[in-house]
């Protein structure tokens, strides 16, 4: 469903990505995994249009997104919940999600779909009406995600969804994720949490100094010593 | 009923020059220019939170395209023409600047007022030979009163209407996360575009209203960059994203400022700088944010 192929971004002389090429099949949960600066976030920027690639490919559903404005891209059923709190602070939880459900194709579920977000998220219909930016970091992530989610996507980019939240709300979002995994949308997803993210996903790629260093199913990559060693903290966890 | 009172007020401020010396009609003519200046920089800053200083770039426009065609037109075109030179402005512009974000942009704008009065000077210099114009135009203090009153009056409509209307949601959804906000479908560009525009549709009107009570005008005196920075915290002070902010702050700065150079025109600067700061720290969101606040802590004291 999404292709990227040759993917190269720099910024000014420094180089963010140096020819990274990964795909993603429809229904499938693929995690990029990497350490801070290794090119992750430029790599999800160039597919939601933030990050302008110096060459390379992007194509989804067989249409080269690198030509498409970045506004256009939730029409193209693409939603994107950028780092830190991809919410906007001034406005309530239900305008938070109704700006959410702007393409044309959700506006007419949007009702539906707002149940479906308040089944994910029990404390967003209770909290409907508070100021999102007067919420915890976890419930503006859960506002972050339902956003997205009124936009009825077919692909769902994460960046960071965990950063910067206390471990138990962590563990909340996941089962958030787990669950929006279980209704079939395909998600790529860029997590520091290598742990809970190779959990869940299908596959991962791992990404190191602006190239992919290796990929695989996410079973394999759970137990490969290298990954162990470099993403999951040692042997501490190869133990559990 | 806000409506009502709101056209009460326009009216009872329209009947006002009839009252006053020339003198108050002087300072009527400031305060009202303020606040059309103050709440025509919001349509644009208030709710994306672009801090612009090219307000006298507008301004000065308008004034110096009535200083230059005043003789050549009927004074309603010449109006027309420079609300139209201004918008032309603000789209090339707003079309090559808009992605600067945060600090670049406020440094830009400032640029770019500069650039225009430099711009100017050279030519008149060069070109014409001359560096100062008279304007000499049959137009009243009361008259200029009245427009610029029309004009503040529809600028304040127009900021009601824009916030009710989808594109004032738009600015809103901008000034929160600009990210979060293309990624929700808003053609970020267009939107920007537009208020700026307004924006400065707006203040080079002012300019163009207000030039003949200059009667002698040179670039140094039209681009002077106090205009944008007043304009500023007078908006700020208010509350730049709230309907009657602009107004809120501009009328008592202004009669402040006419008061503090009158008595100390040397070291005025100074309160001006203080004012900025203590703007800026203590009421970051202006006096109607702050009053707010205030009740809520009282509502949940009583509590």
């Amino acid at each position: 469903m999404l292709e990227v192929t040759d993917l190269r971004i720099t910024y000014g002389k420094h180089v963010a990505l140096d020819g990274a090429s990964i795909s993603v099949g429809a229904g499938e949960m693929v995690a990029i995994l990497g350490a801070n600066g290794a090119g992750k976030s430029s790599l999800l920027g160039a597919v939601g249009g933030r990050v302008r690639p110096a060459s390379g490919q992007v194509t989804y559903k067989g249409r080269d997104l690198l030509r498409l404005p970045q506004h256009a891209l939730v029409e193209e059923g693409i939603a994107l919940v950028p780092e830190g709190r991809g919410i906007f602070p001034g406005l309530s939880v239900a305008e938070n999600l109704d700006l959410g459900a702007r393409p044309r194709r959700a506006k007419a579920r949007a009702g539906a779909i707002r149940e479906q977000v308040f089944t994910l998220f029990p404390k967003l219909a209770e909290r409907r009406a508070q100021i999102a930016g007067t919420m915890s970091g976890g419930e503006q992530q859960m506002v972050a995600i339902g956003r997205a989610l009124m936009s009825a996507p077919d692909l769902l980019l994460l960046d960071e969804p965990s950063l910067g939240l206390a471990p138990i709300v962590v563990q909340e979002v996941f089962a958030a994720l787990a669950r929006i995994r279980a209704s079939g949308l395909t998600i790529m997803i860029v997590e520091q949490n290598a742990r809970a993210t190779l959990a869940l996903a299908d596959r991962a790629y791992l990404i190191e100094a602006g190239r992919i260093t290796g990929s695989g199913p996410a079973d394999t990559l759970r137990t490969d010593p290298a990954v162990v060693r470099a993403f999951l903290g040692g042997a501490a966890v190869a133990e559990s | 009923m806000k409506i009502a009172l709101s056209l009460a007020a326009l009216v009872a401020l329209a009947l006002a020059p009839f009252g006053v010396s020339d003198y108050g009609l002087g300072l009527l003519i400031g305060a009202v220019t303020y606040v059309t200046l103050a709440s025509g920089w919001a349509v644009f800053s208030g709710h994306t939170r672009y801090v612009s200083l090219a307000t006298v770039a507008f301004y000065g426009t308008g004034a110096y395209t009535v200083a230059v065609l005043n003789e050549a037109m009927p004074y309603w075109l010449v109006l027309i023409v420079a609300g139209l030179i201004g918008a032309a402005i603000a789209l090339v512009v707003g079309l090559s600047t808009l992605r600067l974000a945060g600090v670049y942009f406020v440094i830009f704008t400032f640029g770019l007022s500069e650039l225009v009065r430099q711009l100017i000077t050279w030519y008149e210099v060069n070109v014409t030979g001359t560096l100062g114009r008279y304007i000499f135009l049959d137009v009243s203090a009361r008259e200029i009163y009245w427009q610029m009153l029309a004009l503040g009056a529809a600028t304040i409509a127009l900021t009601a209407w824009i916030q009710r209307h989808r594109l004032g949601l738009a600015l809103r959804v901008i000034g929160d996360d600009e990210v979060v906000a293309a990624h929700s479908g808003i053609p970020l560009a267009r939107t920007k575009l537009t208020a700026f525009v307004l924006s400065a549709t707006i203040l080079t009107l002012a300019g163009a209203i207000a030039s003949p009570r200059w009667v002698y005008v040179e670039p140094s005196i039209v681009f002077n960059p106090t205009v944008s920075f007043l304009t500023v915290i007078m908006a700020l002070l208010g509350g730049a994203n709230r309907l009657w902010g602009p107004v809120l702050g501009a009328v008592p700065l202004f009669l402040a400022f006419e008061w503090l150079s009158a008595r100390f025109p040397d070291t005025y600067p100074i309160f001006l700088g203080l004012l900025f700061i203590l703007v800026v720290f203590a009421l970051p969101d202006g006096i109607l944010a702050g009053l707010e606040r205030l009740k809520t802590r009282k509502t949940e004291d009583r509590a």
